[in-house]
């Protein structure tokens, strides 16, 4: 597969998975807000330290009311993390690679945004009442990630897709415990007492996970939700799944067996697998969640560099002895 | 919808009555808003697929959803085998033309076509001199124009041997017609196109360099930003081949091409290029070019690779060299040319050149090397000054310009404003050379959608409509 179309797979899918999670962040806080007793303000910038995009919406906006933040997250041009931002990103890299698309999932691709460029078209209708174009977003993004199951071969196109959203998903789901974390349970000591339940079940809905931690885990405890979204090993969207996935990918990409590496890429991210194997989710509390998050987050950073270093910019001079070596079917 | 005087409709005689009455149960039972309502389901369509051309200084992500007419163009069968057997014997006049121009030059010894006409065609690369790309093959595709006039008769205008565009179009058209009006289908009397891809495919690897047992082809796109980049990505897509930029190329020093992957480099033996010749190697052509690969002409001269359609191809669709194709055929085929050329003054010759300086209001005048409509003067339409400025240009450098007498071009009813109006149309059949010559059946056809005009580029407001060759008449 040529570099190139490697980097815009992986982009394209990061690009979806973003957009829908931000949809999803959106819809979960304006629940809360109905009847919420707090403020309206608090409650609208935790979603912005969610995203780490306080500094870029200070630029615009003066306070974090309910309409400037979902204007920002959801329409903003400016905002690279932007619905419409990552709809455009998402499509512009699939147009460039459309060719190894099936003609399903380019179709579902361009639909997403065109939805998503019509509500923005009539924004102001769309942040008054944002659950339709919310609806619309997760349905849309749920729609390419049906098709891309249904009619995409398990190839090195599809590990690099799926290596996308999975490093995407991961960073999320760790950005809302952090952020919902903190402001729900600020001092550690504090775990066992009575708990705001609302406020908890937001935070699993915020990642899809109310329903399926329920099934596994029944009454909501902290600290068992702090298990669930960051060590699941069978809930999609916990880090922990996610970064083992992302380790499966790179590992059909190179072709390398488990417990050994070839490239930065394959080491970075076994080492984080590793890690959170053998983690248990009250040390982790008692140690400090947000050290944790911070560190598995730079962790996540370091390999998506690698991921790019080891695929996106190969340096073909130095690959070319080994590669007719290896083999014979380039050799003339 | 009546029928305006002087012109040739290609669905209706001048009385009225169906031209095609094969096609009179399915199409004609529609009525014009039922046609109109299909419009409007096949527009929606086209945006939702995606199906776009860039047009340069449009805004909006420079895309422009593809502009299509649900009414088609037929073509009768028996006419369709006259095409047919006329294109691939000008194809194959015009290959064995560029073996002798880039050879030993015969036809120019002999006197058919002067010498200097063709060596001082912008597009005569002499870089390609003493070069046979593999099976003689110079015009893997080509997209040839022709309109029919008034009188009836059909005509080729161009011969576009370079990077001919539309074929894609052909192909998304007729799926849209097929899902927009499914009833003209049913008991299908319509050649079908649907296996062009694989054609083409077959075209790039049996022209592969010959000692490859199992090649690889790619198609090599200018990039996201180029007019025809849907195309380039459909048909990789189609193909199930790579497409890809210069930059994903590169050559060693052993002039092998290779691409870059995610495991190293792999060899590439085919390159469909979409790519002029003057921006394919800045080592050889155009140094300032971003899109090509530094030394793509060393691997092509040396074997390791062909190129699709070969460098130089250019000289044989000179708007000049045009005039002589009866004579190319004559000479190579010792047959008459099977379809007529539009009668064509030469303005290097001195009693052409007087006669269309005089003529100037009735003519329409060409530069010799420019393709897509560039450059183009239509005397009865253009200005005082523009006419002027035209003779200048002649009077300058009369190589570089031919006239030709204005054509008003066929017509065919197209939904104009929820009603069906005759609107002037072209044909761009599209033709493959491999081991033999392929045309598919038939082709590109462009219509002009503004009221009398005969300008069907789609940059400059043209739409398109599904062409259909019929099987019985």
């Amino acid at each position: 597969m040529l570099c190139r179309v490697a980097e815009s797979l992986f982009w394209m899918s990061r690009y979806l998975e973003r957009a829908e999670n931000q949809a999803r962040f959106i819809e979960v806080t304006s629940n809360i807000a109905l009847g919420y007793r707090g403020s309206e303000l608090d409650l609208w910038s935790s979603l912005l330290h969610a995203g780490g995009d306080v500094e870029t919406f200070k630029e615009t906006y003066s306070a974090p009311t309910q309409e400037n933040v979902i204007r920002y997250l959801l329409f903003d041009p400016k905002n690279l993390n932007s619905v419409v931002s990552c709809l455009t990103g998402a499509r512009e890299n699939a147009r460039s690679i459309r060719e190894n698309l099936t003609t399903p999932m380019w179709e579902a691709v361009n639909r997403f945004y065109l939805r998503v460029r019509r509500a923005a078209a009539e924004s102001n209708r769309a942040i008054r009442q944002p659950h339709g174009v919310l609806e619309q977003i997760k349905h849309s993004a749920h729609q390419v990630l049906g098709v891309t199951q249904a009619t995409w071969s398990r190839g090195e196109a599809w590990h690099f897709s799926s290596l996308g959203y999975h490093l995407e998903r991961a960073d999320k789901t760790s950005r809302i415990l952090d952020v919902k974390y903190f402001i729900l349970l600020p001092d550690p000591t504090h775990v066992g007492s009575p708990v705001d339940v609302v406020q908890w079940a937001a935070l699993l809905e915020s990642t899809s996970a109310l329903q399926m931690y329920r099934r596994e885990s029944g009454r909501i405890e902290p600290a068992r939700v702090v298990d669930f979204l960051m060590l699941n090993t069978r809930f999609p969207r916990s880090m922990r799944f996610c970064v083992r996935d992302a380790e499966n990918s790179i590992r059909a990409i190179s072709g390398t067996p488990m417990h050994s590496f070839n490239n930065s890429a394959e080491q970075l991210v076994a080492q984080l697998n590793a890690k959170l194997n053998y983690a248990r989710a009250t040390d982790v509390i008692g140690n400090g969640l947000h050290q944790f998050v911070d560190n598995f987050q730079s962790q996540l950073n370091g390999i998506g560099a690698a991921v790019a270093e080891s695929f996106f910019q190969v340096n073909m001079i130095t690959r070319r002895g080994m590669q007719s070596q290896s083999q014979s079917t380039f050799n003339r | 919808m009546t029928q305006s005087a002087g012109n040739f409709d290609e669905l209706l005689t001048s009385a009225g009555t169906p031209r095609h009455p094969a096609l009179s149960d399915g199409l004609a039972s529609l009525s014009a808003e039922m046609l109109a309502e299909r419009q409007r389901h096949a527009e929606e369509e086209l945006l939702e697929k995606g199906i776009t051309f860039a047009v340069y200084g449009h805004n909006d992500g420079n895309e422009k959803v593809w502009p299509f007419d649900v009414v088609p163009r037929p073509i009768a069968w028996d006419e369709w085998q006259i095409i047919e057997s006329g294109l691939k014997q000008r194809i194959r006049a015009l290959n064995l033309f560029l073996d002798d121009v880039y050879g030993d030059g015969k036809i120019m010894k002999d006197g058919v076509v002067p010498e200097e006409l063709v060596k001082t065609a912008k597009t005569y690369r002499p870089e390609c001199h003493g070069f046979r790309p593999p099976g003689g093959v110079w015009t893997h595709v080509v997209g040839t124009d022709l309109v029919r006039n008034h009188d009836g008769t059909m005509y080729v205008l161009e011969d576009n041997l370079r990077c001919p565009s539309g074929v894609s179009y052909v192909l998304e058209n007729r799926e849209i017609m097929k899902r927009v009006l499914p009833e003209v289908f049913y008991g299908s009397i319509i050649a079908s196109i649907e296996d062009y891809p694989e054609r083409l495919l077959e075209t790039l690897l049996k022209t592969a360099p010959p000692h490859i047992s199992s090649p690889t082809a790619v198609v090599l796109t200018p990039g996201i930003c180029n007019s025809a980049y849907f195309e380039h990505s459909f048909l990789a897509q189609q193909m199930g081949v790579e497409l890809v930029h210069g930059s994903d190329l590169f050559v060693d020093d052993e002039n092998m091409v290779w691409m870059k992957t995610t495991r190293g480099p792999q060899r590439v033996d085919v390159i469909y290029r979409r790519i002029d010749d003057d921006f394919i190697d800045p080592e050889v052509f155009r140094a300032d070019s971003m899109l090509g690969v530094k030394g793509l002409m060393r691997a092509y001269r040396s074997g390791n690779v062909t190129l699709a359609n070969a460098p130089g191809t250019g000289v044989a669709d000179d708007k000049a060299v045009y005039q002589y194709v009866p004579d190319i055929i004559r000479y190579y085929l010792s047959e008459d040319a099977i379809l007529q050329n539009v009668p064509t003054y030469l303005c290097f010759v001195k009693s052409d050149f007087d006669y269309v300086l005089a003529h100037l209001h009735e003519l329409v005048v060409k530069p010799t090397n420019e393709s897509g409509g560039y450059g183009i003067m239509m005397g009865p339409q253009a200005s005082k000054k523009e006419r002027e400025d035209c003779a200048d240009a002649i009077r300058k450098d009369p190589r570089n310009y031919i006239a030709q007498p204005m054509l008003t071009l066929s017509t065919v009813p197209t939904v104009i404003n929820q009603t069906l109006a005759p609107r002037h149309v072209d044909l761009r059949p599209f033709i493959l050379y491999g081991d033999d010559v392929w045309v598919l059946p038939g082709g590109l056809t462009r219509v002009a959608l503004k009221e009398g005009s005969m300008i069907v580029n789609s940059s400059q407001g043209g739409g398109s409509k599904d062409t259909w060759v019929l099987l019985k008449n």
